[in-house]
């Protein structure tokens, strides 16, 4: 089957997304992962090729590409950096996830200003938009841990702290709904609507989330960074938007990273 | 007056846990601070951002600290306060039209904001009720994170105390269960003193298709 069978068929389930069962773990993505058999039939396939192009593609005021980006292993070495992120970074004196340190690179090394990269940073759903050159980029460099364990450093007194930040702020009641993330994320089959809920807390459920992000959104027809994922979650508490590599984004996703340990990277995911 | 002495290990030991239990109580401490820190430098002023949605009330702060499972003290307290944070409509009239809440049982609220995806600020919210729980039994797709509502009012009857309770459990759910998931949709100015009421009479009314 050859990709642009493979995005029409998910524009298709888009529409028939959520099913008789509920209760199950999203049986249309199921479906249509049966039906397309393997990975390669992964629409996000094709956004991590175009995001190789955009991360080696010369940009910015002092006209570079990406490729000479430390993301901790030694600069242009991506094979296996996501799986050890978030992490410490000596230059920065602090803790960073991946797309924190995109941002990083596109500032210091092609000498962009971050709130013009910050300012188109997701594809708005609701007017069918393609994906960001953010959003490819991060899913072409995740995807080069695909296949590894995803571990959460905690190795500097920076990182362990982070985790515990992002442990406090999962817990923090806030804005006009009284939500904190773990309202809907502390308890097992629990759903909004027919949407199922993730338990953080539950080993399995952190780890087939963590291993499966950036992902493949079928109903956004797009895919999705952990940045999208704390901006999202943080719009449907009726929050303002929490900003883009932000503490407490980067101290949430290393808590996360953390609840999910070990985890296989499966990427790009793919979910409903 | 003499004193037993006390064997010198033993002093050792009670300082050692003193001083760890210390320890761990200031690292709880920095870490709150931090992360009080960390979240207020996560938000940036600008178009379509309400940055007073930031700042949490008593009830709030408490159940953060508490992991929203309080201690039976603390929730005497948060329900204390909460049963004060409560308002009626006009003539104290409870029981509103349920045709009218019926609608707002599965209007979602929207409330929305920020410089990405907002929502119109003036349009009318709806409580989203169905996104949590379920609601009459022609609605299929409804959530499970609160009980089944379904049949709330046959089982429960109409008394002018269960109107009472109905309504101001939908009003300020905090008044009952101190750290509840369910938002104080009138205390919070999501939903207004009629719409609860309206609710009221959908959840209540034997006349509700929620009752059939």
């Amino acid at each position: 089957m050859n990709r642009q069978t493979c995005i029409a068929l998910a524009c298709g389930l888009t529409l028939i997304t959520g099913g008789a069962n509920a209760q199950k773990a999203d049986p249309a993505v199921a479906a249509y992962r049966a039906a397309l058999a393997d990975k390669d039939g992964n629409p996000g396939l094709l956004i991590i090729d175009k995001g190789e192009i955009l991360f080696k593609a010369v940009n910015g005021p002092k006209k570079v590409s990406l490729e000479k980006c430390d993301f901790g292993l030694g600069p242009g070495i991506l094979k296996g950096a996501y799986a050890q992120m978030p992490r410490y970074m000596a230059d920065t004196n602090r803790v960073e996830d991946l797309e924190t340190r995109l941002l990083h690179c596109m500032v210091t090394l092609q000498g962009r200003n971050p709130d013009q990269v910050k300012a188109k940073r997701f594809a708005n759903e609701t007017r069918n938009e393609s994906n960001t050159e953010w959003e490819m980029i991060v899913s072409y460099v995740a995807a080069q841990s695909d296949g590894m364990r995803l571990s959460m450093r905690q190795s500097h007194p920076k990182e362990r702290e982070a985790i515990a930040i992002g442990e406090a702020l999962f817990y923090k009641q806030v804005g006009p709904m009284d939500f904190a993330c773990a309202t809907c994320h502390t308890a097992t089959d629990k759903r909004i609507r027919l949407q199922a809920l993730f338990n953080a807390n539950d080993k399995g459920q952190a780890e087939s989330v963590m291993g499966a992000w950036p992902t493949y959104r079928v109903s956004h027809n797009a895919m999705r960074t952990m940045q999208h994922r704390m901006w999202d979650c943080h719009w449907q508490m009726r929050l303002p938007d929490i900003d883009m590599a932000s503490p407490g984004t980067v101290a949430l996703i290393s808590y996360l990273t953390k609840q999910g340990d070990g985890t296989k990277l499966d990427l790009p995911g793919m979910r409903r | 007056m003499t004193m037993k002495p006390v064997s010198f290990p033993i002093v050792i030991v009670a300082v050692a846990a003193i001083v760890s239990g210390c320890a761990v109580a200031d690292k709880t401490q920095d870490i709150a601070v931090l992360a009080e820190q960390a979240f207020k430098d996560s938000f940036k002023p600008g178009p379509g951002q309400d940055l007073s949605r930031l700042e949490q009330d008593e009830t709030q702060r408490d159940c953060s600290i508490a992991r929203a499972n309080p201690s039976e003290a603390l929730a005497k307290a948060i329900m204390a306060r909460e049963s004060r944070n409560m308002a009626y409509p006009e003539g104290a009239k409870l029981f509103g039209d349920w045709k009218a809440g019926a609608k707002i049982f599965d209007d979602g609220f929207a409330y929305r904001i920020g410089s990405f995806i907002p929502n119109k600020p003036d349009a009318v919210r709806g409580g989203n009720c169905y996104a949590c729980h379920q609601g009459e039994a022609k609605e299929a797709a409804f959530g499970n994170q609160g009980p089944s509502l379904l049949h709330y009012g046959k089982l429960r009857g109409q008394s002018d105390a269960i109107v009472k309770y109905t309504y101001e459990k939908i009003y300020n759910a905090r008044a009952f269960n101190a750290c509840s998931a369910m938002p104080r949709l009138g205390h919070n100015k999501i939903l207004s003193p009629k719409q609860v009421a309206d609710l009221t009479a959908f959840l209540v009314s034997p006349e509700s298709p929620l009752n059939k």
